[in-house]
């Protein structure tokens, strides 16, 4: 099963809600990853706020991943082989700031998400 | 010959560009007291050329060509667009002399670094410019980037970051001319971007880190990649890089400044000041 981008990462000791960005991931995520770096360009921005269907489309995108960038789902996007600097430009066409995607993928509000940045963050102790 | 006159560790977090940006009023006030200090000292050293150890974030290295080590040779660094427009600072002179010597050098040594001569540059590279110049209408330095994968796994070790760093600063040796040199390690500190871990701080380890990265960077060397990402976390694991900065400075150094806090958006926000000439010594 070593060519199966969709299997488990093989590589990478498992670390409790961390997703370590290596080649598999990268291998299946390259579609969603080239569509975010290509928001760098601001016509390509225009045309993605335009058809993002259109978009998706010229990419390459799989299903799943498209359902995910439909959704804003960033935990998803992750877990589909998006790399977190590359998929944050999605949010940015929107308006996001980094703060409200990383929230999202700890299952928080904003609000809550940089309450606890305040108080020092996630506490590596639990 | 050229020599190497100081290095720093600096976080490279957006958020931290902005709160340097203003005048240390207003809600990054804290954060400006902590670092702002360091730009006396790094006034008087009268640098000529700093080179900048960085990740570039999606801007000019798409996953599809994704060097593990690259050097920039150009005259000139513009800000690139990240997906928001590009950061308002200088465009960026190189030291394209300084640039080919160490390619010339470290590569025969064994350090196979791709060599870019068109390389727009990102928040990476201009948010610590920031913390040491200010907001200057022409950075008062020009620059060698050197940019390291630490986006996609497996990414250099850290050992191996040590030794290319050791590798820069021979070269840097034998350059001639009285070339004044700055090495900057950018990037941390702990943080976590992705993930339900998402927001991971650990003070505990950074604390170390930056005592240690003055004196004790072998011991920093032996963590392995999954050491740092379990420590820093997935994103603060790119501290390496600094490790390339204090492999250039040798062994006998001093440091002058260290500051840290928590948090700068999402992050934890570290900067360390090493003196390393030797004739202060």
């Amino acid at each position: 099963m070593a060519d199966d981008p969709t299997g488990p990462p093989a590589d990478t000791t498992e670390i409790p809600g961390t997703i370590v960005f290596d080649g598999r991931r990268s291998r299946e995520g390259l579609p969603l990853n080239n569509l975010a770096i290509t928001l760098n360009k601001k016509a390509e921005r225009d045309a993605f706020v335009a058809d993002p269907e259109a978009f998706m489309e010229r990419f390459g995108l799989s299903a799943e991943q498209k359902e995910a960038v439909r959704n804003r789902d960033f935990h998803r996007m992750i877990e589909l082989g998006g790399n977190i600097f590359f998929i944050y430009k999605i949010g940015m066409v929107d308006g996001l700031k980094v703060p409200d995607i990383v929230a999202t993928m700890a299952g928080m509000s904003t609000e809550e998400f940089v309450e606890m940045m305040r108080n020092g963050g996630r506490n590596p102790h639990g | 010959m050229a020599e190497v006159i100081a290095g720093f560790g600096v976080s490279h977090i957006p958020a931290l560009g902005v709160a340097m940006e203003g005048d240390g009023t207003g809600p990054a006030a804290a954060v400006f007291e902590k670092f702002a200090p360091v730009r006396e000292w790094v006034r008087s050293l009268e640098l000529d050329t700093v080179i900048v150890i960085y990740n570039d974030h999606a801007s000019s290295f798409s996953l599809e060509l994704l060097p593990t080590f690259a050097i920039g040779a150009a005259e000139a660094y513009a800000p690139a667009d990240e997906g928001y427009g590009a950061r308002n600072v200088p465009v960026a002179q190189g030291d394209a002399d300084l640039s080919w010597h160490l390619i010339e050098s470290v590569i025969p040594e064994g350090f196979d670094l791709a060599v870019a001569q068109k390389l727009d540059v990102d928040h990476g590279l201009t948010v610590p410019l920031t913390v040491l110049f200010g907001s200057p209408p022409e950075w008062p330095v020009k620059i060698v980037p050197l940019e390291v994968n630490v986006v996609q796994q497996p990414t250099p070790s850290a050992q191996r970051c040590l030794d290319l760093g050791a590798a820069i600063g021979r070269a840097i040796a034998s350059f001639p001319g009285g070339t004044r040199v700055g090495v900057v390690g950018t990037g941390g500190m702990s943080h976590q971007l992705q993930g339900r871990r998402a927001g991971h701080i650990n003070s505990e380890f950074d604390r170390t880190f930056l005592t240690d990265i003055v004196d004790n960077p072998r011991r920093l060397a032996k963590l392995s990649n999954t050491d740092l990402i379990q420590e820093a976390g997935s994103e603060g694991a790119e501290l390496v890089m600094w490790l390339v900065m204090r492999g250039a400075l040798g062994d006998n150094v001093t440091e002058v400044h260290s500051a840290y806090h928590v948090p700068v958006s999402n992050t934890a926000a570290g900067l360390i000041a090493i003196d390393s000439r030797t004739a202060t010594r």
